[in-house]
């Protein structure tokens, strides 16, 4: 029995998944950002065409799969599992997008997480020798967001300036046990990318009650999940390339180099954020991008190819969840949130 | 213990270094929208009196009637939100805030049908409005009653 | 006159929103009890005897923000419990902002059939 847990709470898989590829769409207020000419498909109607925002989304979600499918060259029929979940209640866009592509399935709920969460179990199965390929899937729509966590779109409210924006958006990453060119498929995609480690979250809640600042209520959850991979691997900041979290946002992402610094942990220079990183400031969207969609079209569409590219070669992938309701918030509830995270490697 | 005395100090640090909004920004223009509304509320009121020569109890509640209109039009229109987004409270606090309130919610539903999408959620932010309002104006008038 | 007149319409109008952006800013409440409590300190200080002078001042300057919802609800009760006692205090309120409250239920429906939501940018 091949020993494959490090430390307190990290796995270190002895068949390292590759990386087949990725598939993401955006809406158009994220295609006007730093990152719009990477992805794969840009909704100019962020209704899709659907009588609802609910189906666009689930829509948006199916296709975010098939888009990833057909570029590693694989069908629908053969894909084993699919893994992944959404922000709505009981994760209807998940369900009903596995409806429509009539796949297995294994729907998942980390809120904002949910990306790494899909990740890491991907690859656990895959490294178990329980699947031979795995599609991690997560979205989220402004719209639809809106509506169940905020107030109607139509409503005349200034949000404040620790909020940020539900990204719409859904990506989808492919994994399988082989390297990718395995098989005869000619399309290839990635080269040696691999998923080598994975550290679980804990839930953190330092009492933050207010839900217009998330990212300061998630960063105690990435900085306990980043300090945990640290020490379970015996690793410093300096030995990777980037640290890449989901969706803190700027002042979430303030909060969580001040929270590793009283650590004696230095993440400056090393730390990036999807939610920064995927709208510019001159879009004045107060701090930032969020939702399970933010993770996963910047990990889709801007990390893996740059991993590929060989400009990082080792990223630690978080991503961060807010796992409160509007239920929990009107009960006085304050906000809980998760991190977990998955150590992405280019093979030399 | 400890651990309840870190989340304190957290939340402390959090409180100060989160950035602020601009009230003295938002102060001045809640209060330039919200005067040009309550302006344009005169102005129906003088167009009632004046032109209209309704009886003079009427003149508020056609006021009233109208602005809830405008309100209820501009909300439809998709042009409620950014006046809210540059006015804050200004586009808050007058009744058209209150129009917008109702209209929003609806319009939202739709999608689950007439009955239970939109008549179900025309009252769910202004009911408490109501609720409050009435339940306090049967408590002024009682006491009216009882103490003269 | 007219310009003075609507001056104070302005002036008072706009000082009652800026006592509204004060509790969103400073206290963090959402906009649904902003209305809460507008309307129910308008109810209390016609209840007071405060408000009616205000009105008379500033006309729409009071009336328009949701304080005047509160004041037409009061003194509809107040009217109500004189003319026909207690169930007038229950009646009174209700019948003065009828027209309010029925247009917002009738155009409510109206707009939101009409009109479809949009997402914002």
């Amino acid at each position: 029995m091949p020993r494959k847990r490090m430390g307190e709470r990290t796995f270190a898989f002895k068949r390292p998944p590759y990386v087949w590829s990725s598939g993401s769409i955006v809406g158009d207020v994220e295609a006007a950002g730093p990152l719009g000419e990477k992805f794969d498909l840009v909704l100019e109607d962020d209704t899709w065409g659907e009588g609802s925002w609910e189906k666009a989304e689930c829509k948006m979600f199916e296709h975010a799969v098939r888009i990833a499918l057909e570029k590693c060259g694989l069908e629908t029929e053969q894909l084993q599992c699919m893994l992944g979940g959404d922000l709505l209640n009981q994760i209807v866009t998940a369900n009903y997008a596995a409806r429509q592509l009539d796949v297995p399935f294994l729907g998942l709920y980390g809120a904002c997480s949910t990306m790494a969460q899909a990740l890491l179990l991907g690859s656990v199965l895959i490294d178990g020798g329980f699947l031979g390929n795995a599609a991690c899937v997560s979205s989220s729509h402004f719209s639809t967001a809106e509506r169940q966590y905020r107030f109607p779109l139509e409503m005349g409210t200034v949000s404040p300036p620790t909020a940020q924006r539900t990204v719409t958006g859904a990506g989808c990453t492919v994994l399988g046990a082989q390297p990718p060119e395995s098989g005869g498929r000619n399309i290839t995609t990635y080269n040696g990318v691999r998923v080598k480690e994975a550290t679980l979250g804990k839930v953190v809640d330092m009492g933050i009650l207010d839900a217009a600042n998330m990212g300061a209520a998630m960063a105690p959850a990435a900085a306990s999940t980043i300090m945990a991979f640290l020490r379970d691997t015996n690793r410093t900041p300096d030995m990777l390339d980037a640290i890449i979290t989901g969706d803190l946002g700027v002042f979430g992402s303030e909060m969580l180099l001040e929270l590793c610094d009283d650590e004696g942990i230095k993440l400056a220079g090393k730390h990036h954020d999807c939610g920064v990183m995927v709208f510019s400031p001159d879009q004045k969207l107060n701090c930032g991008g969020s939702g399970c969609g933010c993770p996963a079209v910047v990990l889709n569409a801007h990390i893996l190819p740059r991993i590929s590219a060989g400009e990082w070669r080792q990223v630690l992938f978080l991503a961060t969840g807010a796992l409160m309701s509007p239920t929990t918030s009107l009960q006085g509830e304050s906000i809980p949130g998760i991190a977990h995270a998955v150590l992405i490697e280019k093979e030399s | 213990m400890e651990k309840n005395k870190k989340a304190a100090q957290y939340q402390q640090r959090v409180k100060e270094l989160a950035p602020k909004s601009k009230t003295a920004q938002m102060l001045i223009k809640a209060f330039l929208v919200g005067g040009l509304i309550c302006c344009i509320g005169q102005a129906i009121r003088d167009f009632a009196q004046f032109t209209l020569k309704l009886p003079e109890k009427d003149v508020g509640t056609f006021t009233s009637i109208f602005l809830v209109f405008l309100g209820g039009l501009l909300t439809g229109l998709g042009v409620y939100d950014k006046i809210g987004k540059f006015a804050g409270a200004g586009s808050v606090v007058p009744i058209t805030g209150f129009a917008n309130s109702v209209v929003a919610p609806a319009m939202e539903h739709r999608s689950e049908g007439l009955v239970l999408g939109v008549c179900a959620n025309l009252f769910k932010l202004a009911g408490p409005v109501l609720v409050y309002g009435v339940g306090s104006s049967i408590i002024v008038g009682l006491l009216y009653l009882w103490l003269g | 006159m007219g310009f003075t007149k609507y001056l104070i319409v302005f002036v008072v109008g706009g000082l009652l929103c800026v006592i509204g952006q004060l509790l969103i800013s400073l206290t963090r409440l959402t906009s649904a009890r902003i209305l809460v409590v507008f309307v129910t300190a308008g109810v209390v200080l016609t209840g007071l005897g405060l408000y009616e002078p205000l009105v008379e001042f500033a006309n729409a300057g009071a009336t328009v923000p949701l304080t005047g919802f509160g004041y037409t609800l009061a003194k509809g009760a107040i009217e109500g419990a004189k003319q026909s006692g207690v169930v007038g205090a229950f009646t009174g309120g209700l019948s003065a902002a009828s027209g309010g409250i029925s247009a917002a239920m009738i155009f409510g429906y109206i707009f939101a059939v009409l009109f479809r939501p949009k997402t914002k940018k």
